[in-house]
């Protein structure tokens, strides 16, 4: 049905598309690569001139590039492990037969629309502040000291705010998994009498596999570049600051532009060999 | 799922979901809750739930110091803006690539994803730097523009997905039935289309409006955003409780309901089409 007329205009339809996506991308990333190898301080000399790779070098060789790394780990690890496994069990639980279905998932879903910024501060001052957050009640209530959860247990409190936002997210994506599985083929094991533990194992975990593993890859995505959350809580302190949180306080805290520049290459090619899997999947989906 | 239950079993299910639930839903109802309540019983010990003397004054407060509806009225035209904008750059496209595919399409696709993929903090002072040099730091349409270069991989996507459900059957034959591609345009394709258009739309909205990066890093006072009004409560104003629960029901209430009515699109949006 495609003629030789229809094609030209489709080139046409899709120019405006492509050319503003093909500028967004080049223009940046061509400065930050030639920024990358300079020596560039805006506020103390300007341009400095070139310096081949020194600021790749510096970047990973300074104190604070390897306890970001494990920092960003650790937060990217510990949100990922808790929002899908509470995922899958959350989803499991609101496929089940239930009254009021609708108005639980409505409430499950809720904290994904809850801007970053607010989540950030409501669990940093309504519930984490050890004098009058909520947890600081509960734990007097209980006879315990008050925890001061940003400074002595930082990295499980940005793990645990990022895990609220996101949970929702993974639960949502994976109950529409489940809800997609063939109810059949459930009941013809339930008949063979498979009990449910081995129901999940080798029906259910299957059939959710790909849903887990785009769970994983988007949700990656999003958490190497999470910046609010730590932007309101601890500015970076405690030991919280991530390889985007540093690259930003090189680049526009200390208006280090060569330095930070480079350590944004690392940050876009560590982002690139992710999407690398996920595009994979998706792309797979494309041909179906 | 249309496995018979007992209602024991449907009794235990409904009780362990909806306590969940509510805890998952729980940090929002306080901040709802004690956003009506005065300063000394948002912070009373042991806290109070229900039993307090309700206040609006919270709200008139916000409103008066910080001027709240200047940061909801940028947040409504940055989010909508770049939303409207980015639907207008994208629907030709995704028609095209849905209805005259040609060997490259899934190309393209995939590289409109990959420039989703771009950590912004990669880019951060590039496109700092070329705000201050076009002089549009903290502006509203530059917001509006780098909000819309944000999302469009998304709207393209989830268009594409919603186009591509439209038979090519029924133009076929439509247009054996003599329809002139103007009446096929209107007639057929654009009611086939609005419900893909307007769930991209609503979703495209919510990841704007809750967008916190570029916001945060590009405005500070002209084209400030709610994202950035809230995190200007980070201290010491963020220690008076009832303040900022009104500043932050006010900020996310409007998203809260539209979400609610985006569930769907949720899952098929951010997935790309992967998962539906």
């Amino acid at each position: 049905m495609a003629t030789q007329h229809s094609r030209s205009a489709a080139r046409i339809m899709m120019a405006p598309a492509v050319f503003v996506l093909l500028v967004w991308m080049l223009v940046p990333l061509t400065m930050t690569l030639y920024f990358s190898f300079k020596k560039y301080l805006p506020l103390r000399g300007g341009d400095l001139g070139w310096v081949g790779f020194d600021n790749y070098v510096r970047f990973v060789t300074s104190s604070a590039f390897w306890p970001a790394v494990q920092t960003t780990l650790v937060i990217v690890g510990g949100v990922l492990l808790i929002t899908v496994v509470l995922g899958i069990l959350l989803a499991l639980l609101l496929d089940q037969p239930m009254w009021g279905q609708g108005v639980v998932r409505i409430l499950v879903i809720a904290p994904f629309f809850v801007m970053p910024t607010v989540s950030a501060l409501v669990w940093k001052n309504m519930f984490m502040d050890p004098v009058n957050g909520l947890f600081a009640h509960l734990w007097r209530f209980f006879g315990a000291e008050p925890v001061s959860w940003l400074s002595d247990a930082s990295l499980a409190s940005i793990i645990m705010i990022v895990s609220w936002q996101w949970l929702p997210f993974a639960t949502l994506i994976l109950l529409t998994a489940i809800q997609s599985l063939d109810s059949e083929q459930l009941e013809a094991a339930e008949m063979d009498g498979a009990p449910p533990l081995k129901r999940f194992y080798h029906i259910i975990l299957p059939h959710m596999s790909r849903a887990i593993t785009i769970v994983i890859l988007i949700q990656t995505i999003f958490l190497l570049a999470i910046f609010a959350e730590i932007f309101v809580t601890t500015g970076g302190a405690f030991g919280t600051r991530t390889l985007t949180y540093l690259i930003y306080q090189r680049v526009l805290e200390s208006q280090n532009v060569g330095l930070g520049s480079a350590g944004g290459v690392y940050a876009i090619i560590l982002a690139n060999i992710v999407a690398l899997f996920l595009m994979r999947i998706v792309g797979k989906n494309l041909d179906a | 799922m249309a496995r018979s239950v007992t209602t024991q079993r449907k009794i235990l299910n409904t009780a362990a979901a909806w306590a969940i639930g509510l805890l998952i839903f729980f940090p929002i109802l306080w901040t709802i809750l004690t956003s009506f309540k005065t300063e000394a019983e948002a912070i009373a010990s042991p806290p109070i739930f229900l039993n307090f003397d309700w206040t609006l004054e919270n709200y008139a407060i916000v409103q008066e110091r910080s001027n709240y509806m200047r940061f909801l009225w940028n947040s409504v035209i940055i989010a909508g803006g770049s939303t409207v904008l980015g639907i207008i750059i994208a629907v030709p496209a995704a028609w095209s690539m849905a209805f005259v595919p040609s060997k490259r399409t899934k190309d393209i696709l995939m590289w409109m994803l990959s420039t989703k993929m771009l950590p912004a903090v990669g880019v951060l002072y590039p496109i700092y730097l070329l705000c201050i040099q076009l002089g549009v730091l903290d502006n509203r349409l530059a917001m509006v523009v780098i909000l819309m270069l944000i999302n469009l991989p998304i709207i393209v996507w989830m268009l594409y997905t919603y186009f591509r459900e439209i038979p090519g059957e029924i133009l076929e034959a439509a247009r054996m039935d003599g329809a002139t591609l103007k009446e096929e345009l209107l007639y057929i394709l654009t009611p086939m289309a609005v419900p893909g258009i307007a769930s991209t739309l609503l979703l495209n909205f919510i990841l704007a409006w809750n967008e916190a990066f570029w916001t945060l890093n590009l405005t500070s006072v002209d084209a400030a955003p709610l994202t950035a009004f809230i995190a200007s409560y980070s201290s010491p104003e963020g220690l008076f409780f009832a303040k900022l629960s009104a500043a932050s029901t006010m900020a996310i209430a409007p998203i809260l309901i539209l979400g609610w009515f985006s569930q769907k699109q949720l899952v098929r949006g951010l997935t790309f089409g992967a998962v539906k």
